[in-house]
């Protein structure tokens, strides 16, 4: 009506009115934050060459994503940081003496192939660094399974400048010249940039959970499934000059699963987004890990089993989302209520 | 924690209430006042008078004979100077009266206390006074208290829990006016023959809560209880009240009376504890004036059908141009289009925010975080509803039980992509209701 004089300027919309200051950006520089501390070791262990990688990772990450959105003539969207923390993420999951332009390759995959052309952001059906890291692993066999010894090592008189991951070493049946556990802790090992010093990724993962950027769900639950399963597995099959609980720790601490548990299977997009969703995907990813570990010829699985699982997520979705909030209990109540009406009626 | 809230039930609503420590000013009668005739849930009232009429304080200018529906009364003296009809702040039309002020206030000469004899005197007396659910809902109080199993209601909870952001007015209803509060409780506790009440009021509101627990001491009422709740939003919601305090799951549609349950506002009781001392129907009302674009916030007693514009000049006038004016709180308050709007009986606050607070950021893509389900008092998935609306699936919306969200705007408050999430839901809710009606299934 035209009586009424709309007042100028004044915003009519839905509520509510106020928002978190929280978004996606702020999350993703989180995450950023707790990938820190172990970049920060990478550099520690291996020198410099690490930190190129992993900068020159996040930078031509950001790149990719820069030019497919001005190519597709899409909203440019590398100010969300999102690129940055798949390109960090991929980075750290590599040999320390893998080339960049190799490293590239990845990040390439990773952001065109597994996020932009799904769609985006919150579209992408995997995550985009670990099948990254998988697409590398295949097609650079033998780069991607060089590991390169920590400096502290070499000083310590192990010869060559190269050897196996204690993973590696327990699939060729050298376990014997393992590193002891307080190495594996403080990351005093053959390995991946970012997997090494499990103490500086539990810096990053319990910052992550203090600040509420992720749940404690999945990282414990996987963890906690890799444990047990690798403590069955020792107590039935019992692994010469170690006993089953120190098996079970060794399993913890070596490898990628604790870097997977904390910055990949928690991927917002890539895992389910209910609770019990959460808990069958994590102890999915945990026992997936166990099996390729102990039983496929690859020394480590940890990759692969969030990638598994990762493709999963959208069907756990669709089967726990069906029955949240007692949907189904509801319909059922409602469809009783109905025919006690009848009957009454 | 880190940056702002992640969940909104962390929210400490006493972070923005910049008003709790002022008391109420009673605000000089406005010269005109606009009053419309539909102020409650259900039907709109009849106009009783003619342009040109005189009229009293507590006159009765409006009425229907509908069921769902309360008289409406003069809140000034003076003379009717027009009968129009306007946009109301909902965004639909009504019928006002509008009354220019003599300023005398004089009273209309049948007002007396009401004498009640039985439970149907005490009903007769909540219609005539005019009372609706002063909470926001604006529900007709004698229906609320004339429940079909009166003999089932065992419990009477009063609602000061006042959980919206910014909100201090049922707060300085609880400090200077604890003993209405009181004897409102207790006659609606004698007449619906309830045992038990409750008080329940956020922590939040510490001073409130020693109040009532010195009062109900000192005048030796034991069956009345103080009740703290988790300073957290939106506790204040009746279902999640109800289960707060009773452990009954009050699902959407259920009246909390079928559970034994009467919910009232803090401050529609302290007006029933007002009204059967003095008989003065309800006329003026308590709001909370803030926001950044308002030169003094305060807690204000305005009479009903002022404009913004006077409740505005009263404190002190416009800080900064308006960006967006709210009848009520920022997270279920309206956005109304103009500063003409009056106040109505169930508005507890005016806030009006500046460029800064008005801003709302642009939604960005959904990266499945779940934090909308987290913080859904209903465990509710907004994205499901999100995702179901987008093809106007109206039975599977219904199978993912959108019509149990009370629109209460969490998950639109801890979306990251703020994503407008409780928006959709309300499309949703009125996309069921219309398959409904179609007779669709």
């Amino acid at each position: 009506m035209a009586e009424n004089n709309f007042h100028d300027g004044l915003t009519v919309s839905s509520s509510p009115h106020l928002v978190t200051t929280l978004d996606t950006r702020k999350t993703m520089i989180c995450v950023l934050a707790a990938l820190a501390p172990s970049a920060v070791m990478s550099a520690v262990f291996f020198g410099i060459y690490p930190v190129c990688l992993i900068l020159g990772c996040m930078a031509f990450s950001a790149l990719c994503e820069y030019l497919y959105d001005r190519i597709m003539k899409l909203q440019n969207t590398v100010k969300d940081c999102s690129s940055l923390v798949t390109g960090a993420i991929l980075a750290l999951t590599l040999p320390p003496t893998l080339p960049i332009w190799m490293a590239f390759i990845g990040c390439a995959v990773s952001i065109i192939i597994v996020k932009c052309l799904y769609g985006g952001l919150g579209k992408n059906i995997a995550n985009p660094a670990i099948v990254g890291r998988i697409v590398l692993l295949l097609s650079f066999t033998t780069q991607m399974t060089t590991w390169q010894y920590t400096g502290f090592q070499s000083a310590a008189g192990i010869d060559g400048m190269t050897g196996p991951t204690p993973l590696g070493q327990l699939a060729d049946g050298a376990f014997s010249s393992a590193p002891g556990l307080m190495d594996l802790l403080l990351g005093n090992k053959g390995g991946s940039l970012g997997e090494t010093c499990i103490i500086a990724i539990l810096a990053g993962g319990i910052f992550l959970i203090v600040s509420r950027i992720i749940s404690p769900l999945i990282p414990c639950i996987y963890l906690g499934t890799v444990f047990v399963f690798a403590f069955i597995y020792y107590l039935a099959v019992p692994q010469e000059g170690a006993g089953a609980l120190y098996m079970a720790v060794f399993h913890l601490l070596t490898g990628g699963a604790v870097f997977g548990a904390f910055f990949c299977a928690t991927d917002y997009v890539t895992s389910p987004i209910l609770k019990r969703g959460k808990v069958i995907y994590a102890i999915g990813c945990g026992f997936f890990t166990m099996v390729i570990r102990l039983f496929c010829s690859y020394p480590e699985g940890a990759s692969f089993a969030i990638l598994f699982m990762n493709i999963m997520t959208p069907l756990i979705d669709k089967y726990t989302t069906d029955s949240y909030y007692g949907v189904t209990k509801r319909a059922r109540e409602e469809k009783k209520r109905a025919k006690e009406g009848e009957a009454n009626g | 924690m880190l940056f702002g809230n992640k969940r909104l039930p962390s929210i400490e609503a006493g972070h923005y209430k910049n008003t709790a420590g002022s008391a109420t000013q009673v605000m000089p009668i406005p010269a005109r006042v606009s009053l419309s005739m539909s102020e409650n849930i259900g039907a709109p009232c009849k106009v009783l008078v003619q342009k040109g009429d005189t009229v009293k304080v507590g006159q009765k200018i409006g009425d229907t004979d509908a069921f769902l529906s309360v008289p409406i009364h003069a809140s000034v003296s003076g003379t009717v100077s027009s009968i129009e009809t306007m946009r109301n702040a909902m965004g639909g039309m009504d019928t006002f009266v509008v009354i220019d002020s003599d300023g005398k206030q004089e009273m209309a000469e049948d007002l007396k206390p009401p004498v009640i004899e039985d439970q149907l005197g005490f009903i007769n007396a909540m219609r005539e006074s005019g009372l609706v659910g002063l909470g926001g809902a604006a529900f007709p109080t004698w229906v609320k208290l004339n429940p079909k199993n009166l003999i089932d209601v065992d419990t009477l909870i009063v609602n000061g829990a006042e959980c919206e952001p910014f909100i201090t007015s049922d707060h300085r209803t609880m400090l200077e006016d604890a003993d209405n509060v009181i004897d409102g409780m207790l006659a609606v506790m004698k007449w619906l023959i309830a045992e038990d009440g409750y008080i329940a009021i956020e922590d939040n509101k510490q001073d409130a809560i020693e109040k009532f627990r010195e009062l109900l001491k000192e005048r030796g009422i034991t069956n009345i209880r103080v009740f703290p709740l988790p300073a957290r939003y939106p506790k204040g919601a009746e279902r999640v009240l109800i289960e707060e305090i009773t452990g009954k799951k009050c699902d959407a549609g259920v009246l909390p009376a079928s559970l034994g349950l009467i919910v009232m506002n803090i401050t529609s009781t302290a007006f029933v504890g007002q009204y059967l001392k003095d008989g003065i129907p309800l006329i003026k009302k308590r709001i909370t004036v803030d926001g950044d674009a308002v030169k003094e916030a305060k807690n204000v007693m305005a009479p009903i059908g002022t404009s913004i514009k006077d409740i505005v000049d009263f404190c002190g006038g416009y800080a900064k141009e308006p960006k967006k004016i709210l009848m009520g709180g920022p997270m279920m308050g309206r956005a109304v289009y103009s500063d003409r709007m009056t106040l109505i009986k169930n508005n507890n606050a005016i806030l009006i925010f500046g460029e800064d607070q008005a801003f709302i950021p642009e939604e960005s893509a959904c990266i499945n975080c779940g934090r909308c389900h987290e913080g859904c008092p209903f465990h509710l998935l907004p994205t499901a509803f999100a995702d179901a609306y987008a093809t106007r699936d109206a039975k599977r919306l219904k199978e993912l039980q959108v019509m149990q969200c009370m629109e209460c705007g969490s998950c639109s408050f801890v979306c990251p992509a703020h994503r407008p999430l409780a928006f959709i839901n309300k499309l949703s809710k009125a996309l069921v209701k219309e398959a409904d009606s179609n007779g669709g299934k």
